[in-house]
């Protein structure tokens, strides 16, 4: 989703003095692939375990950065609630398949699993998209045309009290979620499996992004979308319902989020109040990364950030080492945001330089 | 609502046009009289007549009804009653009536970081109010302030063998380490913290907006990693572990300020605040003459020449670049003299604690701060001064007052303090949906807010 600013400034672009971006960036990637290789070489089981984990991760992150993007792309704003949407939407779905109501277990025969399990999917995206709508409803509309802080700092409060439901919810302690996902091995590389419940991520995520593809490219409801993002005057004149198609937008990343966190909850099998934030600002790095307001971007990115955990977490070979991964995902992120604002993928924006 | 009370206030012959008419102390003295008739019919009935109560209101209708204004010097009698009031808040504190609700006023503790989160409130302000740059990591300015605390007033050092002691009190003989005078420490803290926010700002600064908000909150993140894990840095480079914050254990103790044996001998002043009779006095004084300090850094700042740049990038960064202000150079003024009131604070703050621990320095202290300024009111000073207050006031005791009341009051058994930042979440929200201006607006942010600023410029302006 273009802004407005991508189409004026072509002949600016001419003049830019060179980019010291790009021998940094050939320099850092050059030393990853490297460390990579090295340790690919070194402990082959290792690295091709993180690589799984990580890729799987990372299609997780992908549709929880989607969710900032398309808000992104639509009002400018960097939603901060969203994280904690999708924290939500975990707790939802760990209550929804545990022993309250529905029950499920590992061993429950599969007509009642899958159903089960894609229920939860459902309510888990109806409430997260009701919830991310209602959001914007109360909190943001009010303040479209106050100064750009106003609805940021609105987001980050709205994180906060969302994040005090989940505690109040489910308590301070991480909660688990029953291990219902099958774990046998569908293929062994270099002694490492590939897993159904792995699977079970793909196979959930990759149909989800191509149904959002779909909706954005080729229906009426995204072709408004669109409109809406590359000028919100023209469209409401060209008479589409701005505010419906914001509403929409929300409920749509909502929904994504929605689907996040069952498959979070179901993948990794806990979640905690805490999990939103943390996981909300990793999946706005990764947004920013592959250029925010650019869906395929916030893909790229999300996979790239999810390796990159995945890897910094658990390779032997002078790894920095778990304690550090955070800091590393934020020190690309300020990089990111320094050097090339745009992105992986996305066009120039307003904000950077 | 306000529509249908003067609806009813019509019937009884009093307009809003009249009201509106009045002079404005005869309309502060109705509301005045009001509040008294509302205490003596509500209050005293449920927590009977307490002469110290009048007392205190009549103190405070003095410095509220009169126009100062119109009285020579009137503009100064508002700040000096207040400063009066805090300065001799140790003595009347316990005579203080009861409160509703809050229970009790804050204690000496409590009104001692109550000015330390003022004062990191005010430098906060610099950034967001004056020159209007989202900041979401202040929290690393005030782990900087005080961890340089740590380690030039604590047995830190000691780990590399530096020792020396230049005017630092309370260390008792024997016991190694670097220990500085404290008020040479904030210096120390308030220019690291000054240089830490110009080496942040630099790369970052010409980011707008959100991308800014994004890069700082990054930055406080990264500090607060650091700060966890500062025990053992460098391993794989140089072999062995350099410790810089001590990771999870943190540094402590950190020396006690005071003025040392020589001061106190010769001209009177307190030796070792932590050891004298009047220990929290102290602490509270000299917090109050160190805000004293940043309010007025902000008020000679604000109106200078370089304030006036930062009011003009907020406005409009684009205009502002056109007319010839050096954007990057004022930004970054604005990130340096705010990190600097923050360095100083953390660094006064650790010293009155005695430690600088890593869980101290987590991302909802930057928001926590933030929630001070907003609340107040964004570019001004009373505002800030009041919202930091209020909120620091609301975090050691306020929250677990209110608590204790609702408990007893409905016979629940809630640990209020919990959620203490979903309170300061739905205090942001609030404040951004129906008073975005703050409880004491700056007349300027007002104005802004009531327009409604279109900021979305094409391309970010560039000027050296």
């Amino acid at each position: 989703m273009a802004t407005q600013a991508s189409t004026s400034i072509p002949r600016l672009r001419a003049l830019k003095r060179p980019n010291a971006a790009v021998p940094i960036a050939v320099l850092l990637l050059g030393l990853i692939l490297f460390w990579l290789g090295e340790n690919l070489v070194r402990t082959p089981a290792d690295f091709y375990q993180n690589f799984v984990y990580g890729a799987t991760n990372g299609l997780l992150y992908g549709l929880i950065a989607i969710g900032y993007s398309l808000v992104y792309g639509i009002l400018e704003l960097i939603n901060f609630a969203h994280g904690d949407v999708f924290m939500l939407g975990s707790m939802m779905a760990t209550t929804f398949v545990g022993v309250t109501i529905l029950g499920l277990t590992a061993g429950s025969a599969w007509y009642v699993l899958w159903p089960g399990i894609i229920a939860a999917l459902l309510i888990s995206m109806a409430f997260c998209g009701t919830l991310n709508a209602s959001i914007e409803r109360v909190a943001y509309r009010r303040l479209r045309t106050a100064p750009r802080l106003a609805p940021l700092i609105t987001a980050i409060g709205m994180s906060f009290i969302l994040q005090n439901v989940g505690l109040v919810w489910k308590g301070p302690r991480p909660i688990s979620t029953v291990d219902i996902l099958p774990h046998g091995a569908i293929f062994t590389i270099g002694g490492v499996a590939y897993t159904w419940s792995e699977f079970f991520v793909v196979a959930v995520t990759l149909p989800t992004l191509a149904l959002l593809v779909w909706l954005v490219q080729r229906t009426r409801h995204g072709k408004a979308m669109r409109a809406t993002a590359q000028d919100r005057e023209a469209a409401a004149m060209m008479g589409i319902d701005v505010d419906r198609t914001i509403s929409f937008t929300f409920l749509l990343a909502g929904a994504l989020a929605g689907v996040a966190g069952t498959v979070f909850a179901l993948y990794n099998t806990n979640t905690s109040f805490l999990t939103g934030f943390r996981t909300g600002l990793i999946a706005f790095t990764a947004a920013v990364l592959g250029g925010i307001g650019n869906l395929p971007g916030a893909v790229l990115g999300a996979m790239l950030i999810g390796l990159l955990e995945g890897f910094s977490d658990g390779l032997a070979w002078h790894a920095l080492g778990s304690q550090w991964t955070e800091a590393v995902i934020f020190a690309i992120l300020i990089i990111i945001l320094v050097l090339r604002p745009e992105g992986l993928l996305g066009e120039r924006t307003p904000e950077g330089g | 609502m306000r529509d249908g009370l003067w609806a009813g206030l019509a019937r009884l012959g009093w307009t809003e046009e009249r009201w509106n008419a009045l002079q404005s102390w005869q309309r502060r003295a109705a509301k005045a009289a009001i509040v008294l008739v509302l205490g003596v019919v509500v209050l005293a009935p449920i927590y009977g007549f307490d002469l110290a109560a009048y007392l205190a209101f009549l103190v405070v209708a003095v410095i509220y009804v009169p126009d100062w204004s119109r009285v020579r010097y009137g503009n100064y009698f508002l700040p000096l009653a207040v400063l009066v009031l805090c300065f001799t808040y140790p003595y009347y504190l316990p005579h203080m009536p009861k409160l509703p609700i809050f229970t009790a006023f804050p204690t000496m503790t409590t009104a001692f970081t109550m000015t330390i989160f003022v004062m990191m409130a005010l430098g906060l302000n610099i950034v967001v109010g004056y020159a209007g740059l989202l900041d979401l990591g202040y929290v690393a300015f005030y782990a900087i302030g005080a961890y340089t605390a740590a380690w030039l007033a604590s047995p830190q050092a000691d780990r590399y063998h530096w020792s020396f002691n230049l005017g630092g009190v309370g260390v008792p003989p024997g016991l190694g380490g670097i220990h500085v005078s404290i008020w040479l420490v904030l210096i120390a803290a308030a220019c690291l913290a000054g240089i830490a926010g110009v080496i942040i700002g630099l790369p970052t600064l010409r980011l707008r907006g959100d991308y800014l908000a994004i890069v700082t909150l990054g930055f406080g993140e990264i500090v607060g990693v650091v700060a966890t894990n500062g025990d053992c840095l460098f391993q794989g480079f140089t072999g062995h572990c350099v410790n810089i914050t001590n990771g999870p254990q943190g540094i402590n103790p950190i020396d006690p300020p005071g003025f040392g044996h020589w001061l106190h001998a010769h001209l009177g002043l307190p030796d070792n605040f932590l050891s004298a009779s009047n220990s929290l006095d102290l602490f509270f004084w000299a917090g109050i003459v160190l805000v004293l300090f940043v309010v007025f850094c902000s008020r000679r700042l604000r109106d200078s020449k370089l304030g006036r740049a930062w009011v003009a990038i907020r406005e409009d960064e684009t205009a502002a670049a056109a007319m010839g202000v050096p954007l990057m150079r004022t930004k970054t003024w604005a990130y340096a003299i705010g990190a600097f009131m923050g360095g100083i604070a953390g660094a006064f703050l650790k010293s009155e604690q005695g430690g600088a621990f890593n869980t101290d320095f987590a991302f909802q202290f930057s928001i926590f701060v933030l929630c001070m300024v907003i609340l107040g009111g964004m570019g001004s000073i009373w505002g800030v001064i009041l919202g930091g207050a209020f909120l620091a006031y609301l975090n050691i005791e306020g929250i677990a007052n209110i608590g204790g009341w609702y408990n007893n009051t409905f016979g629940k058994n809630t640990d209020l303090t919990k959620y203490s930042y979903g309170i300061y979440g739905v205090i942001l929200v609030l404040v951004m949906l129906f008073r975005p201006a703050g409880l004491i607006p700056s007349a300027r942010r007002a104005a802004e807010f009531e327009l409604g600023v279109e900021d979305q410029p094409l391309m970010d302006a560039r000027a050296t």
